[in-house]
C-alpha cells in the first residue's frame, strides 16, 4: 500500500490533492462536565476503591502544586512547575499501567510518580536536593525519578525520551517481560526530531511502548497554533503507521478507558499506539515564568471552569462515592502532610561533597579523584568561602 | 552613552543591526512575542513585524537548518538557542552544514550572514541542563567562528561584528551577567573586531586569561592579589575563534607566567589549545607551567556548584602557586 513496489497500487488519474485536514480525528468524551455521562458514552469498569483512588492522586498533586509554589515565592524552594490542569491526563493514563512497566515522562507528570507511590517526603528531597533525594542533588526540582518505582529520571532536553522509550519497549519485548513503556511528552517536544525519529522506530520494530501526548495549547510562550499547522499531534500517529486516539485530557474517565485499551493493544499486538490528551497547562510554565505577556485571564478563565478534579468529583458525587466532607477532610491532611514534610525536610543536609564525582563513570576514574583531591585541599584552605563543603555552617 | 546591562546591549545590538538591515531576521524559541525566555528580543516583532521576529516550532535541529536555509539564500539569519545546554540537536546542522557550506562548495554558496546567539554558563541553581559551556565543542570546528562577551559594551560591539561577519558565528552569552554586568554603552553603531582580545589591566607579574562570565572572576582574583602586591596583567580573549596569539604571546612574554581559567569542564577544554600554543609561542620566557583553572570533568552539578566552578579563589590559587614555582 505505501511501498514503490506494491503490486496494487492505488491509482488515481487526475492530480488531486489531500488537505492537511482532511484526516478527522474525534475525540474520546465520557464525562459531562456536571459529572453525567455523555450521551451514548458509557463509564469505564471503575471499582470504588479504584475512583477514589485516582480521585485523590489528583488532589494531591493539585495541592503538592499549590504548596510548592507558594514554598518557591518564600525562596524555599529554587525553582518549581505545576501539573494544574493536567492532572486528569496524566492520572488516567498511569492508572492503566501496571506497575512493572517502565514510564518514562518530560517533566509535568509529578501525578504518574505519585501515583506508583513516591513519597511526600521523596518529593520534598528532590526538591530541596538533599542528601536523600535519589538523584543526589544534581538536578533541578521536578527531575523526579526512581528505579523502585520504574519511573525513568526526568532529563531536561525535550523529546530525548521518545526514542529510548521505543528502544525501552522493544527489549522488553525481546526478553519476555510481559510489561511495556508508558512514554510522556509536550505538544512542543513533539516538534523536536527525537519525536519523528521514535515514532517511526517504534512502529517499524513493533514496540510495545503507548506514547502519550499532553497537549495543552502551550509550549512555554508559544501558543499550540504556532508550533504546528496540522490537526494537532494525533495524525502524525497515523502518519507513521500508529494506532492513535485523541481524548478529552480534563475528562479522567476518557483518558483511563483510552489508556486501558493502549495498554492492551500495546502488549497484546507488540505495536506501539500514540494517546493525544487535549487540555490546558492552566498555570505558568514555571516559576520563571510569567504568562500575562502571552496569553489572556479570559482564556485561562475559560480553561479553569472545565477543572478536571472538578469534573471528578461531580461524578462521585453523584455516584454517591464523595461528600463535602470526605473533600475537606482529604484537602486539611495533604496541606498538613506537604507542609510538615517540607519542614521536616528542610533540616536535611545537602548531599556530601564527595558525591561530586561519583556515577559520572561506574567508578571515579583517576583524572577525576586527582583533581577531587585538589579541590578538597582548596575548599579547607577556605572553609569560610564555602560553607557547605567546608563544614562552617549548615546550607 | 546609555547606562545598559548586558541583556539590554543585546536587544539594542539585535534592533540596531536590524533596522539597518531589512534582510535581517531573528528566529527561535519564544522569541517572538514574549521577547524569549530572557527578553533579549524583546520588541523587536513589535517594531519589525511577525515575518522578521518569530517563535519557532521547537526543534532546535529545524532552527538551525532553516538559519542555514535563509543564509544561503542571502538574507541575514540570528537565531536562537533558548540555552546552549540546547545546541546538541542542531549540532549536525552547525558543525557539517554551516561550517562547511563554503568549502564544500569550492565557495558556490556560503552561510556567512548567520549567528547563532545562545546564553552559556552556570551560578544559576540551573544544574546539568541549564549550565554548560560548550565552547570547546565549536572550537574543534574549522569554518565557524565563536565568540564570547564579557560585558555590555563588549556585547553590542561583538554581536555587531558578529551579524555582519561573512562567515557563520556562535555567539555565547554569560546568561549569569544578562542583568548583573552593567556598563556605559554607545547608542550608535559600533563593531570590535573578531579576533582580537583586550588587555582590560596591565600588569608585570602573570597574566591571567579568560573569557565571558569568567572574567568577574579573573579581576577578583588580580584584586586580591594586587592586595599581596602581585601585579596582573588581565586579557580578556573575548574571540575564541579565532583567537588572538599575538595579544597573548606579548603578555606572556613580559610576564613569563599564565593562568587560563573556564567554566566549561578540563579536560579538551579551550584552555588546553591556548597552553600548547603559548608554549610554542614564549617556551624561553615562561618561567613556570602554564596553569589552568576549569570546572570539574564532571557533568555540572546543582548541589556543591560553588564548589565545582572555578572562582576567583581558585585562580588565585593558581596564580600563587604559579609564581612560587
Ligand atoms: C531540547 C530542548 N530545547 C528547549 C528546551 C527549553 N524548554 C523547556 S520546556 C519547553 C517547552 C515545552 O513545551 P511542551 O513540550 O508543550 O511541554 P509543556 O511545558 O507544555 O508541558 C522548552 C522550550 C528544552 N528543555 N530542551
Ligand atoms: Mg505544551
Amino acid at each position: 500500500m505505501t511501498s514503490a513496489s506494491d503490486v496494487k497500487p492505488n491509482l488515481m488519474h487526475k492530480a488531486q490533492f489531500i488537505e492537511g485536514h482532511d484526516l478527522p480525528i474525534p475525540t474520546l468524551s465520557i464525562l459531562n462536565a456536571d459529572g453525567s455521562i455523555q450521551a451514548g458514552a458509557e463509564a469505564p469498569e471503575m471499582d470504588h476503591e479504584t475512583a477514589i483512588k485516582l480521585y485523590r492522586n489528583m488532589v494531591y498533586i493539585r495541592v503538592l502544586d499549590e504548596r510548592m509554589i507558594s514554598a518557591q515565592r518564600q525562596g524555599r524552594l529554587s525553582f518549581y512547575l505545576t501539573c494544574a490542569g493536567e492532572e486528569a491526563a496524566v492520572t488516567g493514563s498511569a492508572a492503566a499501567f501496571s506497575m512493572n512497566d517502565m514510564i518514562m515522562g518530560q517533566y509535568r507528570e509529578q501525578a504518574a510518580i505519585r501515583w506508583r507511590g513516591f513519597t511526600t517526603e521523596q518529593f520534598m528531597n528532590q526538591l530541596l536536593s538533599n542528601e536523600d533525594d535519589l538523584g543526589k542533588g544534581r538536578q533541578m526540582p521536578v527531575h523526579y525519578g526512581s528505579n523502585e518505582l520504574n519511573f525513568m529520571t526526568i532529563s531536561s532536553p525535550l523529546g530525548t525520551q521518545i526514542p529510548q522509550a521505543a528502544g525501552y519497549a522493544y527489549a522488553q519485548k525481546l526478553q519476555g517481560n510481559q510489561a511495556c513503556t508508558l512514554c510522556y511528552f509536550g505538544e512542543g517536544a513533539a516538534s523536536e526530531g527525537d519525536f519523528h525519529a521514535g515514532l517511526n522506530m517504534a512502529a517499524v520494530l513493533n514496540c510495545p511502548v503507548v506514547f502519550v501526548c499532553r497537549n495543552n495549547g502551550y509550549a512555554i510562550s508559544t501558543p499550540a497554533e504556532e508550533q504546528f499547522k496540522g490537526d494537532g499531534i494525533a495524525p502524525r500517529g497515523v502518519g507513521y503507521g500508529i494506532k492513535t486516539i485523541r481524548v478529552d485530557g480534563n475528562d479522567i474517565l476518557a483518558v483511563y478507558t483510552a489508556s486501558i485499551e493502549a495498554r492492551r493493544i500495546a502488549l497484546e499486538n507488540n505495536e506501539p499506539v500514540l494517546v493525544e490528551t487535549m487540555s490546558y497547562r492552566l498555570g505558568a510554565h514555571s516559576t520563571s515564568d510569567d504568562p500575562s505577556g502571552y496569553r489572556s485571564k479570559d482564556e485561562e478563565d475559560k480553561w479553569r471552569e472545565k477543572d478536571p478534579i472538578e469534573r471528578m468529583q461531580n461524578w462521585l458525587q453523584a455516584k454517591g462515592w464523595w461528600n463535602g466532607e470526605e473533600e475537606k477532610a482529604i484537602l486539611e491532611g495533604y496541606r498538613k502532610e506537604v507542609l510538615d514534610a517540607l519542614k521536616r525536610v528542610e533540616k536535611k543536609p545537602m548531599p556530601s561533597i564527595d558525591e561530586l564525582i561519583t556515577d559520572v563513570y561506574d567508578t571515579p576514574p583517576a583524572h577525576l579523584q586527582k583533581q577531587y583531591a585538589e579541590l578538597k585541599e582548596h575548599i579547607a584552605k577556605y572553609p569560610e568561602n564555602y560553607p557547605v563543603a567546608g563544614g562552617a555552617k549548615h546550607g | 552613552m546609555a547606562k545598559m546591562n548586558l541583556l539590554q546591549a543585546i536587544n539594542n545590538a539585535l534592533d540596531t543591526a536590524m533596522a539597518a538591515d531589512d534582510s535581517m531576521i531573528c528566529l527561535g524559541e519564544d522569541v517572538g512575542k514574549f521577547g524569549g525566555v530572557f527578553r533579549a528580543t524583546s520588541h523587536l516583532q513589535e517594531k519589525y513585524g511577525k515575518a522578521r521576529c518569530f517563535n519557532t516550532p521547537l526543534t532546535e535541529q529545524g532552527i538551525a537548518g532553516f538559519a542555514i536555509g535563509m543564509a544561503a539564500q542571502g538574507s541575514t539569519a540570528v537565531a536562537e538557542i533558548q540555552f546552549a545546554d540546547y545546541i546538541f540537536p542542531a549540532f549536525d546542522q552547525i558543525v557539517n552544514e554551516a561550517a562547511k557550506f563554503r568549502y564544500r562548495s569550492g565557495n558556490e554558496f556560503n552561510v556567512g550572514s548567520l549567528v547563532f546567539r545562545t546564553p552559556y554558563g552556570g551560578g544559576i541553581a540551573g544544574g546539568l541542563y541549564h549550565s554548560q559551556s560548550p565552547e570547546a565543542y565549536f572550537c574543534h570546528t574549522p569554518g565557524l567562528k565563536v565568540l564570547m562577551p564579557s560585558n555590555p559594551y563588549q556585547a553590542k560591539g561583538l554581536l555587531l561584528s558578529a551579524i555582519r561577519d561573512p562567515n557563520p558565528v556562535l555567539f555565547f552569552e554569560p546568561k549569569r551577567l544578562y542583568r548583573a554586568s552593567e556598563g556605559d554603552v554607545p547608542e550608535e553603531d559600533y563593531e570590535i573586531p573578531i579576533g582580537k582580545a583586550e588587555v582590560v589591566r596591565n600588569g608585570s607579574d602573570i597574566t591571567l586569561l579568560g573569557w565571558g562570565a569568567q572574567m568577574t572572576e579573573m579581576h577578583k582574583a588580580a584584586d586580591k592579589a594586587a592586595e599581596e602586591g602581585i601585579s596582573c596583567e588581565v586579557i580578556d580573549l573575548r574571540s575564541l575563534l579565532p583567537w588572538d596569539v599575538e595579544t597573548v604571546a606579548n603578555s606572556v612574554s613580559k610576564t613569563g607566567r599564565l593562568v587560563i581559567a573556564h567554566e566549561a569542564t578540563h579536560t579538551g577544554g579551550f584552555g588546553g589549545e591556548i597552553a600548547a600554543t603559548i608554549q610554542q609561542e614564549c617556551f624561553l620566557s615562561l618561567e613556570s607551567p602554564i596553569a589552568r583553572v576549569a570546572g570539574l570533568d564532571t557533568p555540572f552539578p546543582l548541589a556543591h556548584e560553588k564548589e565545582y566552578l572555578p572562582d576567583y579563589l581558585k585562580v588565585y590559587e593558581a596564580l600563587v602557586a604559579s609564581l612560587n614555582y
